[in-house]
Formats: C-alpha cells, structure tokens, sequence
C-alpha cells in the first residue's frame, strides 16, 4: 500500500496499478485505446530516466512520452513479481 | 446459407481492427492482386479495395485503416466509422491479435454501439499459445454472441471458415443479436438526458443513442454537428450538461474494459508465471538506452549500404546499358528525321523517361527494406530509441529512417513519411526531407569544391553538409514552434511483437509504392524534363542562344548579390531536373563540353571562391528536383503546402547565398586563385 507516483518516477521492472490519468480528454481516450486505464495493472519495461518510457499494459507493449508518463499515476505494488495481469 | 433465387449475391464486407494484429496480410490473402488503391474521399488515406467470389456470394472487401478505437480524432478513426455509418457495409470482419485480445476488444466494444453486424477473428493463435495463453473461441462466441473465428492468417489457417462465418451473417442480418456493452451506472442517467435532449434532431444515419455516447466521451466531430443540429437553447443545455461531466471518457473507457473482462472470463486461461517472450529478450537490446542506439544505427548504416551497393549498380547499368542503348539506337533510326525532332525524341523524352526508370532500383530496395522493417518488428523499437532526438524537431521517431535514408535519394524519403500515422508529422517530415543533401548534390559538391577550395575542399564539404542539416534542425524546430504549433501530438505509441516477416506483405508493400510512383510522378518528371530541355535548346543554335539563357541573364542582376553570372543561374535551374545535371550545364555554358577534366581548370579561372562558395550552398539548398517535387505533392496532395515548401527552400537557398558571398567577400575570398 504506497502512495500513488508518476510513472516517470517508477523503475525498471516496477509493477503496479494505475489510479489516475490526467491530462485532458484527447491523451486519456488514446491511452484508452491501447488498454490503459484506471485500474489496468502496469510494468515498468523500460525507464531510462530521459527519452520515452516503455510501459506492458494489458499484455500490450506501449511506448510513452515522459510528458504523457508524468500524467499517469501509479500505486506501485512491491515485491509480488509473480502475478500477471489479468 | 444457400440462397433460393440463385443468382449470386454481392456483400460490402469492412475490414477492421487495431494496428498490428496481421489485417493486411488478411487482407491480402483474401484479395490478392484484385486490389486496387485509391483515396478516401477528401482524405490523404489510402482507401484499399479488392474483391473475392465464393460460391454463394461475391464479396467486395474494403480494407479499413488499422485503428485502436473509433473515438479519438484522427482521420483514420474517422474513415472507419464513417465507413461504417455512411456506406452501411453488409458485415464487418474484425481482426484482432489472440494474443493481447482485452485491448483488441476495445475496438469491438466501440463497434458494438455501432448499427453494424460483427464477426471476429482471432487472429495470432500461434502466438498466444506460445505466451502459454489459451483461449476457446467457442466459449468467446457463447458470451459475446457473434461468430468467433480463431485464424493463423500467416499460415492460411481458419481464413476460409471467417469468410464463411461474414458470408453468413450478411445474409441473415436479422439473427445477429451480439450482447452490447453498457455504459456504467454513474453515467446512465447523464446519457439519457441526453437522448432526451437530442431527441428527434440527429438525422440519419447517425443513432442518437451512439450521438449521446459520443457527445459524453468528448468526441470532437460530433460535438461540432451537434451544435449544428440543435436550436441554441438546447444546445446550451447539452453543453452545461457535458461539462458538468467532464471525466465521463475515462469512465466510459473503463467500462468498456469491465465488460471486456467479463466476455472474456471463462474462454481464457493465462499462465500462472509470466513467460518471458521472445519479444521480451529482443527488447532487451533493441530499446535500451545505449545498447539499442548502437544497433539502430548499425541495422541502418547496413540498410543504406545495401540499398546503395545495390541500386546504384543498378541505376548505372541502367542509365548506360538500357537508357544510353536506347538513345542511340533512336538516333540512328531518326537520321532522316528533322534535327529537331530526333533531338527532342532522344534527348528530351528518351532522357526524361531515362531519369524516371533510373529511380526504380533505389525505390524497389529501399520499400523493400523498409517493409522489412516494419513487417517484423523492428521499426517501432527504432522510433523508440531515436524519439528523444527527433521530438525536439517536432517530429516522431519514425521521421528518422526516411530522413537518413534521404542522403541516398529525397525520393524515397519523402515517400518513406509514409510510415508515420500522423498526418502533421508526416507533413513536416516531407517538407524537411529535401533539405538532406541527396547523393546527386554530394556529387556536385565532391567535383566543384577542389576547383574552388584545392586542400580545403573537404573542410568545406563537410561544414555544406552541416549546414544542411543545421538548417534542417533549425527549420523543424522553427515550424514546430509557429505552423506545426499545438499539433504535436502526445508520443503514445505500440510497440507490436516481433514477428518473422512475411514475403508477400511485402512484395505487394514494394509493388504498391514502386507503382504509385510511377503512375503519378511520371507524367510530371516527363513533362517538366521535356520542357526544360526545350528551353535550354530553343531558339539555338546552342544552350547560349536559348531561351533558359534568356532567362539566365535576365536574372543575373540580382543573382550578383550572390556572385553568380548567368552561366551558374542557368546551371541552378537546370538542376531542377535532376542536381546532377549542375555540373553538367557548367560545362557547356564554360565552353568546355560536358567532360569534366577542362571544366575544372576554366571554372578555377573564371570563378572566384566565393562566387564559388555561394554557387555551392545554394545548390545544397535548393528547391528539389521534379522527382522529389513530384512525389512531395502525390504524398501531402496539396499543391498550397506543397509550393509552400518549396517557396520556403528557394527562400533559404537564396538567403543562405547571399550571407555566404557577403561573408566570404569579407573574409577576402573575393579573388580568383588556384
């Protein structure tokens, strides 16, 4: 139970649930569309710090801006690295 | 199944579902060669169409634009349900990848809402069995209500069984009873206000049920109708209404996922541990930070020396062998033939149509590895690493490829922005290729900067080059900041799986560009070739006398502002055929025919550096060639941006080359040497 982040700040390899998109109608209805959503489980498959991140969302593999990552936020889910999204 | 009347049937059948889930090989494997390319009227989308006759029926097969879902605002998204409403299509087959099949149901549930008859195909069964997912189709199709159909399309598998399955629900429209989605309570009543609101105003085609759903995602074209279809007052509550509920997108998405999940339920099975995919290692390498730019740039150092190893052999053989041959051969036959005649057969449309078929190898090989590229995989991951870069241009990652393979030929970069979806991306991509320096303008400048420049000619070379892209750099960040300004578009991107490509994807992918090509650039590049050979003839006797010269010397007066004489304003504008043809034009202006061993030494005589050195950087930076003009204006179809970009190009070259005399002159290079 931790706060919720902004995915920018999560590391490789971080999970957790996404609570809350921001950011205006058009971004939340694109990243709608490719699975992510208030309550989507999410991977963190690629954070480097600067450039885009890469992010598994419903088994789908979705490249962001770090402006459009620094919308979503997160309650990261520590330890449990076995379960998978549903 | 079998109809009584007998007489076979036609059905418009749509082709829908995400980006990536194997549409277009579908899609390809039904129609085969029967498809044809046109345009989606007033849109720069390519309309696909192709046609395949079964026993009982005739279907016509329209190919729609791979989109995620059917609200946002892109011109795709827009096709597809305008197909879809306007054109009333007999039954849609939805694709959709087995393996990430909640998200690909996204589509389905936006389609649903839609007055349109469904049937699905699961597409990449070998895929998700591979992930350790499975699913029964069988059971998808018990809960949703529509035909479920599992497909291996790469492998020709359950293709046969779609069809049937389409085939069977346009006859029968009435027994199609799909289970809907439903919005979530929160909003229930909101939307029937809205029905309320709306009621007996919306004309057909449009549902009003789908108008009120609409209007509460915050869709933009439709709000914009609606405010059309109803009288002010009505309009104003419609209004207050929908934003007082502002966040409804974002609840209605995540109902649509709710009752995704719950379709789903009972036909899949996931693995208790995350298997780690082939994707997963590859990604390893192919997106991290350092490790995937090393590869990107190694994967395309060998895609252009592939494609120049390749084709410029190729281009050789052909501009020598067949042109050259051909030419000769004409002359010959002509002999009898008015001198002017046999000149403008040979040289004016022989030497256009030459300059039309020599862009064939470097286009077939670099379509060819592009949709290699893209087919398996890989393009994404290198729009990914290369994003950080180029989104301070204002572009996407995946501007990178069709501007560095620019260096080659501005041909295929321009057609090459293809790949990127959107479409102000592609616009900005397009009208910024012509200033990668192309190798017929590097040849330019590997001749003329030792006559100029002796033991500095590679210094000087190299900071042309530079200056190119620096102006390139500066001009995208430029447009991005003014004409381009709020376009950019948030960077949300898939990253699909990696997949072994599939040859015949891209054969038709080469055959499709290559013949666009063709078709629509050739008339120009002949007609433009013909007309400035005329003008560099007539009235004669030699180039001197022309009309080009003309035209040369009356604009030599300002062209001094840049130290050039007419003989190099004549030479810029023949280059409009083709940049090679700079040096060339030279040659016969200086006296010295078209051999380039004399011309070195009268041009170091006649010319001074920095007449030179102006000469240079406007050439680097000059309008493009009739090909590249040709294929800007057949990709953004527009004549306004594409004379925009071009005005804009002979703006800087013409700037450009004024500050480079003024400068030089300042420097003292204002004397002839060497």
């Amino acid at each position: 139970m931790s706060e919720p982040v902004s995915l920018n700040r999560l590391g490789l390899g971080a999970r957790g649930t996404v609570r809350k998109i921001s950011g205006g109608r058009e971004v939340a209805s694109r990243l709608a569309a490719l699975g992510m959503t208030v309550g989507a489980d999410i991977e963190v498959l690629q954070n480097s710090g600067h450039g885009p991140l890469l992010v598994r969302v419903r088994d789908t593999r979705v490249a962001l801006g770090r402006g459009v990552a620094l919308k979503v936020l997160v309650e990261e889910r520590k330890g449990g690295g076995s379960e998978r999204q549903s | 199944m079998e109809e009584a009347n007998g007489s076979p049937r036609t059905f418009l059948v749509g082709l829908a579902g995400q980006p990536n889930v194997g549409k277009s090989t579908l899609f390809n494997l039904l129609t085969g060669l029967s498809q044809h390319v046109g345009n989606w009227p007033g849109k720069t989308v390519e309309r696909k169409e192709g046609a395949l006759t079964r026993d009982g029926a005739r279907l016509r097969i329209v190919d729609l634009p791979g989109t995620y879902s059917l609200s946002a605002g892109s011109p795709e998204e827009r096709i597809a349900r305008d197909f879809i409403l306007l054109e009333r299509p007999d039954v849609v087959v939805m694709v959709a990848n087995a393996s990430a099949i909640e998200r690909n149901l996204y589509l389905l549930a936006e389609l649903l809402v839609l007055p349109v008859r469904v049937v699905l195909g699961l597409n990449m069964m070998d895929v998700a069995e591979a992930h350790g997912t499975r699913l029964e189709p069988s059971v998808l199709e018990a809960a949703l209500g529509l035909p479920v159909v599992p497909l291996v399309a790469t492998r020709n598998q359950g293709v046969a069984e779609l069809m049937e399955a389409a085939e069977r629900v346009a006859h029968n429209p009435l027994a199609f009873r799909p289970k809907r989605p439903e919005i979530r309570d929160a909003h229930r009543e909101v939307l029937a206000r809205l029905r309320v609101l709306l009621d007996g105003r919306v004309p057909a085609p449009y549902p009003e049920e789908w108008v009120a759903l609409k209007l509460l995602e915050g869709d933009a074209e439709i709000t914009e109708k609606a405010r059309a279809w109803l009288p002010q007052p009505r309009w104003g509550e419609v209004h207050a209404l929908l934003g007082a509920h502002e966040d409804a997108v974002l609840d209605i998405a995540g109902g649509r996922y709710e009752w995704i999940g719950r379709m789903v339920r009972a036909a899949v099975t996931r693995p208790r541990l995350g298997r780690i995919s082939l994707t997963d290692r590859l990604d390893k390498v192919a997106v991290h930070p350092l490790w995937g730019l090393l590869l990107l740039l190694v994967a395309f150092g060998l895609v252009f020396w592939f494609t120049f190893a390749v084709a410029a052999r190729m281009q050789a053989w052909l501009e020598v062998e067949v042109v050259g041959g051909l030419q000769a051969g004409l002359a010959e036959a002509l002999t009898e033939a008015p001198p002017w005649l046999s000149n403008l057969l040979v040289d004016g449309v022989l030497g256009g149509a030459g300059v039309v078929l020599t862009f064939l190898p470097i286009l077939i090989v670099f379509f060819a590895t592009l949709g290699l590229l893209e087919d398996s995989g890989y393009l994404g991951r290198a729009a990914y690493v290369m994003d950080r870069f180029m989104h301070v241009l204002g572009l996407h990652g995946k501007s990178f490829l069709p501007l560095f393979l620019g260096f080659g030929c501005n041909v295929p970069a321009v057609m090459g922005a293809r790949v990127i979806e959107a479409s102000s991306g592609r616009l900005l991509t397009i009208l910024l290729a012509p200033l990668v320096p192309c190798t017929a303008r590097l040849q330019v400048l590997a001749f003329l900067t030792p006559v100029f420049f002796g033991r500095l000619a590679v210094f000087v070379s190299a900071g042309l080059v530079a200056v190119n892209v620096l102006v390139l750099a500066a001009l995208g960040i430029l447009l991005n900041r003014t004409l381009f300004r709020g376009q950019h578009m948030a960077f949300i991107m898939e990253l699909p799986l990696y997949h072994v490509p599939n040859p015949r994807t891209i054969g038709l992918f080469v055959w499709e560009n290559t013949w666009a090509f063709l078709r629509k650039a050739t008339t120009v590049i002949l007609v433009v070739s013909v007309a400035v050979w005329a003008l560099s003839r007539f009235p004669g006797p030699g180039m001197e006398h022309s009309l080009l010269a003309q035209l040369g010397r009356g604009l030599a007066p300002a062209a001094q502002l840049m130290g050039m004489d007419w003989r190099m304003v004549v030479a810029l504008l023949s280059s409009f055929v083709a940049k090679e043809n700079a040096v060339a034009t030279l040659g016969i202006l200086y006296g010295k025919g078209a051999e380039k061993a004399g011309l070195a030494e009268t041009l170091a005589a006649a010319v001074t550096p920095a007449a030179g050195l102006a000469f240079l950087t406007v050439t680097m930076l000059f309008i493009p060639c009739v090909a590249t003009l040709a294929v800007m204006h057949q990709e953004i179809r527009s004549w306004r941006w594409t004379l925009f970009g071009v005005a804009l190009l002979m703006a800087i070259a013409l700037a450009a080359g004024v500050v480079a005399y003024q400068g030089a002159l300042l420097l003292g290079m204002g004397v002839r040497g060497a």
